[in-house]
C-alpha cells in the first residue's frame, strides 16, 4: 500500500453541491428540488427506497442526464451543462461494465489512454491501481475470466485511474454475494480514505450506508429527508420516515402527561426534543434494543401493556422477539440470545422501555409494522 | 447457412434447461448431424465423381480442375463478383451498424420499425425486386434529365452499383440477424456509459469500445453477405451482368463436367472462407458466452 502513495497526484478534494435540483420524466418527478452539499474528501451515502431518485441524482452529477431545473456545483462551478466526458468523474456501475475485449490492465488504462498518457506510464499506473484493489495477480485477465467481485474491483480501479474529482458508486455491490459484499465494502472505504477522494455512494442497503459513510443522506420521493452522520441518523432521526427506514423502529402508543413526560403503559419517560401539549396521544419511537422484557410469573397481576411472545428469531448474539401486547400493539424486542430459552413463543412478558429520553411523534394510524431491512 | 445456425444458437435457452435435457439433446444432435451430412455430402460426392470421371476412356482425370483457369471470362467474372461482394458488405455495414447502434442506444422505440424493414426482403422474391428496378430505371425522370447520368453510372458494367444495392437489400435480413445477435449478447448501454464517463468522445468509444466486442457479429454478417453475393444468380441474369455464378452457368452450358467442377470449386472457396472466419472468431465466442452466463447467474 506504500507504492501508491508516491505516484498518486496530491489529492485536492472536490466539493459538490446540488441546488434545488429537479428532474421530471413525463408525469414522474424523480427529483423534486434536491438540496445537498457534499464536503471535500467525504464519503456520502445516498440511501432510500427504490424509486426515490438516488440513481437520477447520481446520473445528473455524472452528466448522463440534465436536470429540469436547479444546478449542480462542483467546487463552486456550475457543471450542469458540461458534457459527461468532460466532467472527470469516475463511476462504478451496478451492472458489470468492463470492456469485454480488454484485459483488466487495459480496462484500467483506458481513461489514461484517452488523456494521452504514454503507454509505459499508463501500464505502470494501471498496475499500481490493480495492486491497490488487490488484483495484482490478475493484470492480464479478461473480464470473463474474473469473478463478479473481481470485476467490480477492476471497475473501481478504472474509475480511480483518471484521478476523478468525484468518485460515483451506484450500488456497485448489489450483484455480489453477502461475504464478498462485506469485504469489498471495507476495501472501498479504505481506498477512499487513503486517496481522500470525494465519493457519492448510492445504495438501498442501510447497513452498507451506515457502515461505510461519513454522512448518510436519506432520500424520499425525490427529496432529502435528512443528511447526517450515521450515529445521529440512527439515534436521532429527524422524521418518522427516517426513523422507520434506518434500522428497525417500534412505535408504541403513549400520552403526554401534565409534567411534560410521556406515559407509556405504566412507565413515564422524558421526551427528546419539543414536547407536545399535555394530553396529546403520541407514538413513542423505540429501537428493538431499547425494549426491555421480563418473563411474568403465573401469580403476577396482568396489565394491558403486558405482552406475549409470538416469534423468536435467532440472529447469533441477539434474538429478536416479536411480541403482541394484550391491547393488540405489536413490538419487536432484541434480547441477548442466552435469555431466549426462557422466552419461547407463548411466554407472557412484561414490557418496558429503556429509561432515557425518547422521540415522540403525533399519533397517526399506522399502515404497517416498522420493519425494514 | 452454417453461420446462420451458429448465430441463432447464441440466443439459446438458459443453461439450466440445457443441462437437464442434455442426454436427449446429444442423441438428437448426432442424428440431425448425420442426416444433414448425408444430405449435403451425398450430392456433392456424386457431383465430384461426375466432374472427374472420364467418360471416354474410363478412370479419373482432373483436367476440368486444372484447365479451369484457361477458360475465358473466369477471372473477369470472379473479380466482378468479388468487387460486388466487397461493395455490398461495405454499404451494408456502413448502413446497418450506425443505425442499429443508434436505435439500440438512443431510439429504442424505433426498434420494431427497423426490424420489420430489415426482415422485409425475406418476403419479396428477387424476381419482383428486379422487375421493380426495371420499372424504376425505365421511368421518365431516370431516362432523361440530370438523374439519367446517375442512373447510367449505377449500371456501369465494370462495377454495377445497382446490383450491389440490390444485394444489400437481399442480404439485409441475414446480416441484420447476425449483428442483432451480437448486440444482444453485450450490455452496450453500460459500456457506453462507462466509456463516456472515462472521457471518451462518441467516435472514440465507437471504435475502441463498441466495435471490438461486435467483431464476431460483424464478421458473421459480412461472411453471410459474401456467400450470398457469390452465389446469387437470379438478379444478375435478369439485369444481365456476367457475375461469377452467371459465368459458371454460361461457361458450363457446353460442358456439364466443367460446370460441375466450377460449382464444386466455388463451394470450396466459400468453405475455406467459412473456416477462416471460424478460426478468426473462435477465440471471441467463448468470451461473450461466459459474460452472459455470469450475468444470468
Ligand atoms: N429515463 C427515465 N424515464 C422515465 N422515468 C424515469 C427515468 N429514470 C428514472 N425514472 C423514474 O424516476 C424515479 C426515480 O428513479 P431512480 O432510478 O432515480 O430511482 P432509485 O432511487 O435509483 O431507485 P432504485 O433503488 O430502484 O435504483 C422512478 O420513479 C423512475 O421510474
Ligand atoms: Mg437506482
Amino acid at each position: 500500500m506504500t507504492a501508491q502513495m508516491e505516484t498518486r497526484p496530491a489529492t485536492t478534494s472536490t466539493s459538490v453541491e446540488f441546488v434545488g435540483v429537479t428532474r421530471v420524466f413525463g408525469s414522474t418527478t424523480a427529483l423534486a428540488g434536491l438540496d445537498l452539499a457534499i464536503e471535500p474528501g467525504e464519503l456520502l451515502a445516498l440511501l432510500g427506497p427504490s424509486g426515490c431518485g438516488k440513481t437520477t441524482a447520481l446520473r445528473l452529477l455524472a452528466g448522463f442526464d440534465q436536470p429540469t431545473s436547479g444546478e449542480i456545483l462542483v467546487d463552486g462551478r456550475d457543471v450542469t451543462r458540461l458534457a459527461v466526458n468532460k466532467r472527470d468523474m469516475g463511476m462504478v456501475f451496478q451492472s458489470y461494465s468492463l470492456f469485454p475485449t480488454m484485459s483488466a490492465r487495459d480496462n484500467v488504462a483506458f481513461g489514461l489512454r484517452l488523456r494521452g498518457s504514454a503507454a509505459s506510464a499508463r501500464r505502470a499506473r494501471a498496475g499500481e491501481l490493480l495492486d491497490l484493489v488487490g488484483l495484482s495477480a490478475h493484470l492480464d485477465k479478461f473480464p470473463h475470466q474474473l469473478s463478479g467481485g473481481q470485476q467490480q474491483r477492476v471497475a473501481l480501479a478504472r474509475a480511480l485511474a483518471i484521478a476523478p474529482r468525484v468518485l460515483l458508486l451506484d450500488e456497485p455491490l448489489s450483484a455480489l454475494d453477502a461475504l464478498v459484499r462485506a469485504q469489498l465494502r471495507e476495501e472501498i472505504r479504505r481506498i477512499q480514505l487513503e486517496l481522500g477522494v470525494t465519493t457519492v455512494f448510492v445504495t438501498h442497503d442501510q447497513e452498507e450506508a451506515l457502515s461505510m459513510a461519513d454522512r448518510v443522506g436519506v432520500m424520499r420521493a425525490g427529496r432529502l429527508e435528512q443528511c447526517d452522520v450515521p450515529s445521529v441518523l440512527y439515534q436521532r432521526p429527524a422524521t418518522a420516515f427516517v426513523a422507520e427506514f434506518v434500522g428497525t423502529m417500534n412505535q408504541v402508543p403513549g400520552v403526554i402527561g401534565a409534567d411534560g413526560r410521556v406515559q407509556v403503559g405504566t412507565q413515564a419517560l422524558s421526551v427528546d426534543g419539543p414536547v407536545p401539549a399535555a394530553g396529546v396521544a403520541v407514538s413513542v419511537l423505540a429501537r428493538p434494543e431499547a425494549v426491555l422484557i421480563e418473563p411474568l410469573a403465573a401469580v403476577d397481576a396482568r396489565s394491558p401493556s403486558d405482552a406475549t411472545v409470538l416469534v423468536a428469531t435467532f440472529f447469533g448474539a441477539v434474538t429478536r422477539l416479536r411480541l403482541v401486547r394484550a391491547d393488540g400493539v405489536e413490538l419487536l424486542a432484541d434480547v441477548a440470545s442466552h435469555r431466549a430459552a426462557e422466552l419461547t413463543p407463548g411466554t407472557a412478558v412484561r414490557v418496558s422501555l429503556l429509561d432515557r429520553p425518547v422521540l415522540v411523534r403525533a399519533s397517526v394510524p399506522r399502515e404497517a409494522e416498522a420493519e425494514h431491512h | 447457412m452454417v453461420a446462420l445456425a451458429q448465430t441463432g444458437r447464441t440466443g439459446a435457452a438458459p443453461p439450466a434447461a440445457t443441462r437437464r435435457r442434455r442426454p436427449q439433446v446429444r442423441v438428437g444432435r448426432s442424428v440431425t448431424l448425420l442426416l444433414a451430412a448425408i444430405y449435403f455430402i451425398g450430392p456433392l460426392g456424386v457431383a465430384f465423381w461426375f466432374s472427374i470421371h472420364d467418360r471416354l476412356h474410363g478412370g479419373v482425370r482432373f483436367h476440368e480442375y486444372t484447365g479451369v483457369f484457361s477458360v475465358p471470362g473466369l477471372m473477369d467474372s470472379f473479380t466482378l463478383s468479388l468487387k460486388l461482394a466487397a461493395a455490398t458488405i461495405v454499404i451494408l455495414l456502413v448502413l446497418l451498424v450506425p443505425t442499429m447502434l443508434l436505435v439500440q442506444l438512443r431510439l429504442p422505440r424505433f426498434r420494431p420499425i427497423m426490424e420489420t424493414l430489415c426482415l422485409m426482403p425475406l418476403v419479396v422474391p428477387p424476381v419482383v425486386l428486379a422487375a421493380g428496378i426495371f420499372a424504376v430505371l425505365g421511368s421518365g425522370p431516370l431516362t432523361s434529365g440530370p438523374l439519367a447520368t446517375i442512373a447510367s453510372d449505377l449500371q456501369e458494367t465494370s462495377l454495377p452499383w445497382i446490383l450491389a444495392l440490390e444485394y444489400v437489400i437481399l442480404t439485409l435480413p441475414f446480416s441484420y440477424r447476425a449483428i442483432d445477435a451480437g448486440m444482444r449478447s453485450i450490455d452496450l448501454a453500460t459500456l457506453v456509459k462507462a466509456a463516456r464517463n472515462l472521457g471518451a468522445s462518441w467516435p472514440t468509444l465507437t471504435v475502441r469500445v463498441l466495435l471490438p466486442p461486435l467483431r464476431t457479429a460483424l464478421l458473421n454478417a459480412g461472411f453471410l453477405a459474401f456467400a450470398l453475393v457469390l452465389g446469387e444468380y437470379t438478379l444478375a441474369t435478369i439485369l444481365q451482368y456476367t457475375v461469377f455464378s452467371v459465368w459458371i452457368v454460361t461457361a458450363g452450358q457446353t460442358d456439364g463436367q466443367l460446370q460441375t467442377a466450377l460449382s464444386i470449386m466455388s463451394l470450396g472457396v466459400t468453405w475455406v472462407l467459412l473456416i477462416v472466419i471460424g478460426l478468426f472468431a473462435g477465440s471471441r465466442k467463448g468470451r461473450s458466452r461466459s459474460i452472459r452466463r455470469r450475468k444470468t447467474a
